[in-house]
């Protein structure tokens, strides 16, 4: 359970709770529990996908069909009302969209999922105690499952729009994993946030569409002005999503800052947000 | 001992310790700070700072407690509305964190709280058993092994398990939550105000599992209102009044004195604490 357990190691029902100090619980069997709960995650999110329909086959289709008509509009908006000024092939173009959209809104999903988990898992919070950080980890798990089937249609518009071939590509999830590592811990500290302010989560669509914009998704980052360039480094994604795009799409190597900068950022985001999170936890049940 | 179906490794430290007592609780204090907003947000966050307000209320809740539970006892816990009795079975069972003090369990805890289980009503309730079960720190398969037992104990009625708990009714809400918290196979099983909406059937049901538990040694605390029920299925009471412990001994001396001292009045708290 969360709790300190005296030689744990040969004697594991015995729990001792303690008022702990800077409100940080003890990490070693905190992880432990996590690790042996992982099973509860996963479930908590099978039937979360399955009370929400998306394993019927209109709920999979739907997961498709949104974000393509996300990737329609914004094409409209950026080339057509635009006046096609981009140096890019209009093709070239779209699946660079299509690429970065996609996993755009996987990070979109894992951090709006993630913040209401902990308000919305109520009465199990008050009820049981488990490391609460299963919750915003079962939303992960959920909004990647969202996620995967658009892969195939990215996979269809590469093949189409005669995108190019390459082993670097092979590269891509890391980066992929290193925006997991990101939306993790975003999702906790808007997890912990959204019990502390339950209007968070109104807000945060907004907070995400001003993301996307600054983001290299909608554009190429070589692009950019160059009055904001020096700024791009500070922007998380431009490096999470620009590697990405960079491998998968166009199958070439990102340059070594953004390998460089995606980790930093994905370490950091996950440390400070799972320490956040820790450190808030224990008061979920007063404040639900 | 043999008819306990708990693991070897709990088995062994139950008969080497069984000097030690199954729930320590020393000098435990509970302190909470609450915001009285219904719903806080950031909003109201701003504007309150902007008055130079504060929403935080520090709510006493429990004030140094100390008790042991011996293995196999069944307690009592009574005490009136808001005294603190739910928080201090929150703080046992790892829920809440001690303000300060300390708490120590020997065994697997199963609580069944007065707001009912975590049940997601969009849900099956075969999906919340397995939820709940698993959050509990079960494997899949134990789940699955407890299951069966499980359903038959609840006796909802053909097709429910398989129906979203929206449609069940509270009964078979409670039901359900009591057949969950039962068969996880606690050392020490927490309920409280659990059993109010059950019909007389199942309540008699009910009292007789929990009265089989406590044969197997297993340590049981009661929060109740229903003082018959206390009277009838503890051996040990404690009372407690506005966080601070009034009265420990045998349920029928202290739900006299607590029937007592709720017809009297809170002026004369000092006068029966000395009892």
């Amino acid at each position: 359970m969360n709790a300190t357990s005296v030689d744990e190691e040969f004697n594991p029902s015995v729990h001792v709770y303690e008022p702990h100090k800077a409100g940080l619980p003890p990490l070693r069997p905190y992880f432990r529990a996590l690790w042996e709960r992982r099973v509860f995650a996963a479930e908590m999110s099978r039937t979360g996908i399955r009370a929400a329909n998306t394993n019927t086959f209109f709920g999979q289709i739907w997961l498709v069909i949104n974000p393509l008509l996300l990737a329609a509009v914004y094409y409209l908006l950026t080339q057509i009302i635009a006046g096609g000024s981009t140096r890019q092939g209009a093709a070239a173009t779209f699946a660079h969209l299509c690429g970065g959209l996609f996993v755009f809104y996987y990070f979109q999903g894992a951090v709006s999922t993630g913040a209401g988990s902990v308000v919305g898992g109520g009465k199990l919070l008050m009820n049981m105690a488990f490391p609460r950080m299963l919750l915003p980890l079962s939303a992960l798990r959920t909004a990647f499952f969202r996620f995967l089937p658009t892969m195939f249609v990215y996979a269809v518009i590469h093949v189409v729009v005669g995108g190019p071939f390459g082993f670097v590509m092979l590269l891509a999830p890391v980066f992929l994993f290193l925006l997991t590592m990101f939306a993790a811990g975003m999702s906790m500290i808007f997890a912990a946030l959204q019990v502390y302010f339950r209007d968070t989560a109104s807000f945060l669509p907004y907070f995400m569409r001003i993301w996307l914009y600054l983001s290299p998704v909608l554009w190429f980052a070589e692009v950019a002005p160059e009055k904001f360039k020096p700024f791009l480094p500070f922007n998380p994604l431009t490096s999470l999503i620009g590697g990405w795009t960079d491998l998968l799409v166009r199958a070439k190597m990102p340059p070594l800052e953004m390998w460089i900068g995606g980790v930093i950022w994905a370490v950091a985001a996950l440390a400070i947000g799972s320490l956040f999170f820790m450190s808030r936890e224990r008061e979920f049940a007063v404040r639900l | 001992m043999s008819s306990l179906s708990v693991s070897e490794a709990e088995k062994k430290t139950m008969s080497n310790t069984s000097s030690t007592p199954a729930v320590r609780v020393q000098d435990v204090s509970i302190t909470y700070r609450t915001t009285f907003e219904r719903v806080p947000t950031f909003k109201t966050a701003i504007v309150r700072f902007g008055r130079g307000e504060r929403a935080i209320r520090e709510v006493k809740a429990v004030q140094n407690v100390s008790f042991d539970v011996d293995h196999g006892s069944t307690i009592g816990i009574i005490g009136a509305n808001g005294a603190g009795k739910s928080t201090l079975m929150r703080a046992i069972a790892g829920i809440l964190p001690p303000t300060s003090g300390r708490i120590e369990v020997h065994g697997r805890v199963s609580t069944l709280l007065s707001l009912g289980v975590g049940f997601n009503a969009a849900l099956s309730g075969k999906e919340n058993i397995v939820l709940g079960g698993l959050a509990a720190g079960l494997t899949r398969k134990q789940v699955q092994e407890r299951f069966e037992e499980i359903e038959a104990f609840a006796e909802l009625g053909e097709g429910f398990m398989e129906m979203p708990m929206r449609t069940y009714s509270s009964g078979m809400f409670q039901r359900v939550a009591f057949a969950v918290a039962v068969h996880m196979d606690p050392d020490i099983l927490m309920i409280d105000e659990a059993l109010s909406a059950g019909d007389a059937q199942f309540k008699t049901k009910a009292a007789a599992k929990m009265k089989e538990l406590v044969e197997n040694s297993r340590t049981m605390f009661l929060v109740s209102h229903a003082m018959s029920s206390v009277r009838e299925l503890c051996n040990d009471c404690i009372w407690i009044d506005k966080g601070k412990v009034m009265m420990r001994g045998e349920p029928k001396e202290v739900i006299d004195a607590y029937t007592h001292f709720l017809k009297v009045g809170a002026t004369e708290a000092v006068s029966l604490e000395d009892l």
